[in-house]
């Protein structure tokens, strides 16, 4: 019997494995426990304290802070709602609607955020709401943010479509369901798990983006990140690290549902 | 209900793809309360044919009738037929009761009345104990069970299902089949079998369409199809047989005059279309009997037996090297003749049938 190839035994394999773990989990970590830090230096230890948390929320930049949480989950909610709807949309049509004239190219276009460089999404963004005398500020950032959250949301979307057979559409629809009722009462709710975990994932890429926020929101407009990059010119304090950790915080949370919610949906088939 | 008005009329109905014609203008007529099967096997047009009756593919040319009227410009949703699916296709996300009433609900029944006629056909299948466990939760032939539940509530026209035995054990099978024609025979409902199994076929049906390519080959009840078959396609596809090459001296009224190989002239029956010259004869393995050669029997050499318990299949060559195979019945008295030794065959009376090609 052949052994299967045991990546473990190749010379350097687990060295190089560690060096990338803490290339790209090392600062992460420093910048959670440094949140805890009592001492008002970013790189030395003075002991656990939870003050840098309270002036996230109490202190004079508090203020700043809760109006940008507020702006970044309104347009995290809002985007991500829309995307979902439009993508559940999408999906169906991609997957129950069976062949028509350019489906490659409808997928593609689906998906095109994914790929196009973000700056240049930006720019073209910005010139665009420009061009056509937008005025930038929350709605700019929530049209923005629900363009590129589209394939975001498509994805798992799609993929739980794809896993559920046509055959009970088609036995709604032999039961007298009309079409809209086969969506509505059968595919739905198979689709759920899919449709959660793409909003999820679509929230949580709107809250996290900087780049595109930065280009197209209106002066005086912040969302968490760009509040945080401004916070962060004026140099780095202690309080940046707390509330940057309480944005990491909630990401991991919502990865992690997004993702047990796609598992038990896959289980349950 | 008159066992002979017509419940399905199929019209020379055609099917075709882009590039291939899955149905070459089929005809039948499917009559009330009948067991009625598709018997085939896979890629003969059977399945395409039954989600045309379901609505689920267009005919191409031709015209289906359900009590007379053409179903054609029907969706699915409107037409008055209900199908088994080959996975049950259950919802999941709906409990057993909920899954047998969602017809009856699409239909505007008022919740109790919907709820009590599904917990009667649930009954009628045997599971009313397990009207609120999930699809989930049951067994392959309990989900199947549901499945046939869920289609007979609405009480349609004519029940289609698509080989829903196929995925249930042998043993399963088996006793499912006569529950099936039991349950048949009390709704009273013509009923549209597909199968690729010719022994499910022949024990359900009241009749059988043989279909290959795209063509139906046979219309008949299970007796004529397996004792009369009409063509080598059927012959060879219902049962186990022997095709010979014969030479035909002459046909008429119904009756062949042969000569099998090594010159032994035999008169039987003939499928109607048959003509003389070379042709085929249809002779069924268990109604050959071997004995001592002599001048009215056919002349073999034994090249081989397979005991099977029940059975002895002997395996034997004509004088023209034509295999030949012979099913004994194993019994005390039935010695088995030796590897090598020479035997005459001898066909019972209307064994032997002459096919078209």
């Amino acid at each position: 019997m052949i052994k299967p190839l045991d990546l473990r035994r190749f010379t350097g394999f687990r060295a190089l494995t560690i060096l990338c773990l803490v290339v790209l989990y090392a600062p992460l970590i420093i910048v959670a426990i440094y949140s805890f830090n009592d001492s008002t230096s970013i790189t030395r230890w003075g002991g656990f304290s939870l003050k840098w948390y309270v002036d996230v929320f109490t202190g004079p930049d508090a203020p700043k802070f809760r109006n940008a949480a507020i702006n970044s989950f309104t347009i995290a909610i809002g985007a991500a709602t829309c995307a979902t709807i439009i993508a559940t949309a999408a999906a169906v049509a991609m997957n129950r609607a069976g062949r028509f004239r350019g489906k490659v190219a409808s997928l593609a276009l689906i998906n095109l955020p994914l790929m196009v460089p973000e700056i240049v999404t930006a720019v073209a963004s910005l010139i665009f709401f420009i061009t056509i005398g937008f005025k930038t500020g929350l709605m700019t950032i929530f049209i923005a943010h629900l363009v590129f959250c589209i394939p975001f949301a498509y994805l798992p979307i799609s993929a739980r479509m794809q896993s559920v057979p046509d055959v009970y559409e088609q036995a709604a629809m032999d039961l007298y369901a009309t079409p809209w009722e086969a969506f509505r009462l059968i595919l739905l709710p198979l689709m759920i798990p899919g449709i959660l975990s793409g909003f999820l994932l679509a929230f949580i890429i709107s809250l996290d983006d900087f780049l595109i926020t930065n280009f197209v929101k209106g002066a005086g407009i912040e969302t968490l990140p760009t509040a945080i990059f401004g916070s962060v010119k004026q140099g780095i304090k202690p309080n940046i690290m707390a509330i940057s950790t309480l944005l990491l915080g909630v990401s991991v949370v919502f990865v992690t549902l997004s993702w047990f919610i796609g598992r038990a949906g896959q289980s349950k088939n | 209900m008159n066992q002979n008005s017509i419940a399905v009329d199929v019209e020379n109905v055609v099917k075709r793809y882009d590039s291939v014609t899955a149905l070459h203008g089929v005809s039948m007529d499917i009559r009330e309360g009948e067991f009625f099967t598709l018997l085939g096997p896979s890629g003969c047009g059977k399945t395409t044919l039954l989600r045309c009756i379901a609505g689920f593919e267009d005919v191409t040319e031709g015209a289906i009738r359900l009590r007379g009227e053409d179903i054609a410009p029907l969706p699915p949703h409107r037409r008055p037929v209900n199908t088994v699916f080959q996975q049950y296709a259950l919802f999941p996300h709906m409990t057993v009761l909920e899954n047998v009433s969602f017809g009856l609900r699409r239909r505007g029944w008022i919740e109790m009345d919907a709820e009590a006629r599904a917990r009667e056909v649930l009954e009628l299948v045997q599971l009313k104990d397990f009207a609120q466990r999930r699809p989930g939760q049951l067994s392959g032939g309990q989900q199947q069970r549901v499945a046939l539940a869920r289609a007979l509530a609405p009480n349609p026209e004519v029940l289609l299902l698509d080989e829903p035995l196929s995925a249930l054990d042998l043993k399963l099978r088996q006793a499912v089949r006569v529950e099936l024609k039991q349950i048949q025979r009390e709704t009273g409902i013509a009923f549209v079998f597909v199968t690729h199994d010719q022994e499910e076929a022949l024990t359900m049906s009241d009749r059988i369409a043989v279909m290959s390519e795209g063509y139906v080959q046979q219309i008949g009840t299970p007796r004529d199809i397996y004792e009369a078959p009409l063509n080598r396609f059927v012959a060879d596809f219902i049962g186990e047989t022997n095709l010979l090459d014969v030479e035909v001296a002459a046909v008429s009224e119904g009756m062949a005059e042969v000569f099998l190989p090594g010159g032994l002239a035999l008169r039987c029956p003939a499928a109607a279309s048959a003509v003389a010259g070379r042709g085929h004869l249809s002779v069924r393995p268990e109604r050959i009997s071997i004995g001592p050669k002599s001048a009215e029997t056919l002349p073999a050499t034994v090249t081989d037996h397979v005991y099977l318990g029940t059975d002895i299949h002997l395996h034997a060559r004509l004088v023209d090297g034509e295999p030949i195979l012979v099913r004994m019945q194993n019994s005390e008295s039935s010695g088995i003749p030796e590897r090598g030794s020479e035997l005459g065959l001898r066909f019972e009376a209307g064994a032997a049938r002459l096919l078209v090609d």
